[in-house]
């Protein structure tokens, strides 16, 4: 009978944290669509998480086009049918490998400073701090981060499509001899604006993810460097976690 | 003004406050002393609503802060301006921007009226000269007169300090209460201090509440409280150790 005991424990507390995270989310949504909003804070973090995630956004890019290119080029060539690398290429990178390792990325390099830094404006009472000024932190530290993954999310991921592409078109074209007009031609016969549309369909909901885990996270953080450092880690996997699990959702859903 | 009725308060089902109750009038200076670790800054959470009492009541102007929400609660806090033990100033800002933050969010003043609100409050608490510095950049002394100056930029009805001499050498420790007693006096605001600078404190408040074991141990002027015969108010005044006091 213990173990029932301890079993309906663990159920409770997972379905008590799911619900804490969900009513989170539900208030950003409230606070982000209601006014006031702060459009500097805003702007600011278009720039944290979108602008200064670029190079590393292009970086991935180039380098995940390379290999694809290089893989393509080689499985394609057995079946005598490297004309079809371009559209190998361009649909992985649209409706797959862009978003996820966008998202991947950005989880990396902007989701765990947003955890640290909320965190720390937890332990360091900052957030107390602005509540008791009449202040709702949500509308100050939450929906800017929230509303920015939403736009910076699709436009980074457009910007690793197209470097992914040209990456490819590298190696397939310049150094393994495929026709520019061939790379290019046949990827604009085959890759239709539905392939895009998924593409942008799922940054869209992965900036959402990310921001809400990385925020919440954060925002529920322990006290003291081991709670905030415990709290950025559970925020990097969560989020990892549940940008592959929602893209598995969202794949059998568009398709 | 504040009125704190029968509060019980447990963490981890460790009670901290078991059944606290006093009062403070409008203007008055209210000393909350006793060991680490008895709750004294719990109550300061509980009084502006960052905390909820498992039983019990805050009243403020006879508004029971556990009951308020959304405008109410806000519209209390804009009277209550609060001092954290680590002056809780947000790091990313300047401490200019930090003293001008509440007035830019909460009030419709103009750019040239907030920099003299501000410049004000900061020439007020000694720290003009100081207004582009960051808070990495301040020692703690610094850090907690600017806490103060952005607490007192609201023109708050009640002050609350949470051990603002923490931390800082004798010599700044004292500056810090002999500002705050200026501003009290100048301003005349109702204030809870919250401090282990007995010596110091006991001459700025009209009143003292010892809190030991989660109760409020004993109340009375500071001269009732140095000449009490209590053991436990005698230990803690004069730090002896090992006697009826528990240390956390």
């Amino acid at each position: 009978m213990i173990w029932i005991s301890k079993l309906g424990e663990i159920t409770l507390s997972l379905l008590n944290r799911i619900g804490r995270m969900g009513l989170f989310l539900a208030k950003a949504f409230l606070c982000a669509i209601t006014p006031p909003l702060k459009f500097s804070w805003i702007i600011k973090q278009i720039w944290f998480i979108g602008f200064q995630s670029t190079l590393v956004i292009i970086l991935t890019g180039v380098f995940s086009g390379m290999v694809l290119g290089l893989q393509g080029f080689h499985t394609l060539n057995r079946f005598g049918s490297t004309a079809l690398l371009g559209p190998m290429v361009a649909l992985s990178l649209i409706k797959e490998l862009g978003p996820v390792l966008s998202a991947l990325m950005v989880t990396g390099r902007a989701g765990s400073a947003m955890t640290a830094e909320i965190g720390i404006m937890r332990t360091t009472e900052q957030i107390d701090a602005m509540e008791l000024m009449g202040l709702n932190p949500f509308r100050y530290l939450i929906v800017p981060k929230l509303i920015a993954g939403i736009i910076a999310l699709p436009l980074l991921t457009a910007i690793f499509d197209v470097v992914g592409i040209f990456g490819g078109y590298f190696v397939g074209g310049k150094l393994l001899g495929v026709g520019e007009g061939t790379y290019f031609g046949e990827m604009a016969n085959y890759v239709k604006i539905k392939d895009v549309l998924e593409g942008i369909y799922k940054s869209l909901s992965f900036g959402v993810i990310i921001t809400w885990v990385c925020c919440y996270k954060g925002y529920s953080s322990g006290f003291g460097a081991e709670g905030v450092s415990k709290a950025t880690t559970q925020a990097v996997v969560l989020s990892s976690v549940l940008v592959l699990f929602w893209d598995y959702i969202m794949t059998s859903l568009l398709f | 003004m504040i009125r704190i009725e029968n509060i019980y308060k447990s963490f981890n089902r460790f009670e901290v406050l078991k059944g606290i109750s006093f009062q403070v009038e409008k203007g008055e200076i209210l000393a909350l002393i006793g060991g680490s670790g008895n709750g004294k800054s719990v109550i300061l959470k509980h009084i502006v609503g960052l905390l909820k009492p498992d039983q019990g009541h805050v009243f403020i102007d006879g508004k029971d802060i556990g009951q308020l929400r959304g405008n109410d609660i806000e519209e209390i806090r804009g009277r209550i301006g609060f001092l954290f033990q680590n002056g809780a100033l947000f790091t990313s800002f300047t401490v200019y921007d930090n003293v001008a933050f509440p007035l830019r969010e909460k009030t419709k003043s103009s750019e040239k009226e907030i920099r003299e609100r501000v410049m004000k409050e900061l020439d007020q608490v000694g720290l003009a000269g100081a207004e582009n510095k960051y808070p990495a950049e301040l020692s703690g002394g610094m850090i907690k007169r600017t806490a103060f100056a952005r607490a007192l930029v609201i023109k708050p009805e009640v002050m609350l300090f949470d051990e603002p001499t923490t931390g800082l050498d004798p010599i700044i420790a004292h500056t810090i209460l002999d500002l705050i007693k200026s501003l009290h006096e100048h301003l005349g605001f109702t204030a809870i201090i919250v401090s282990h600078e007995l010596s110091r404190v006991f001459q700025i408040a009209h009143r003292v509440a010892m809190l030991h074991e989660g109760r409020i141990w004993t109340v009375g002027t500071p001269e009732e409280i140095l000449s009490s015969k209590d053991p436990v108010v005698r230990q803690f005044i004069s730090g002896v150790t090992g006697g009826s006091l528990k240390l956390y």
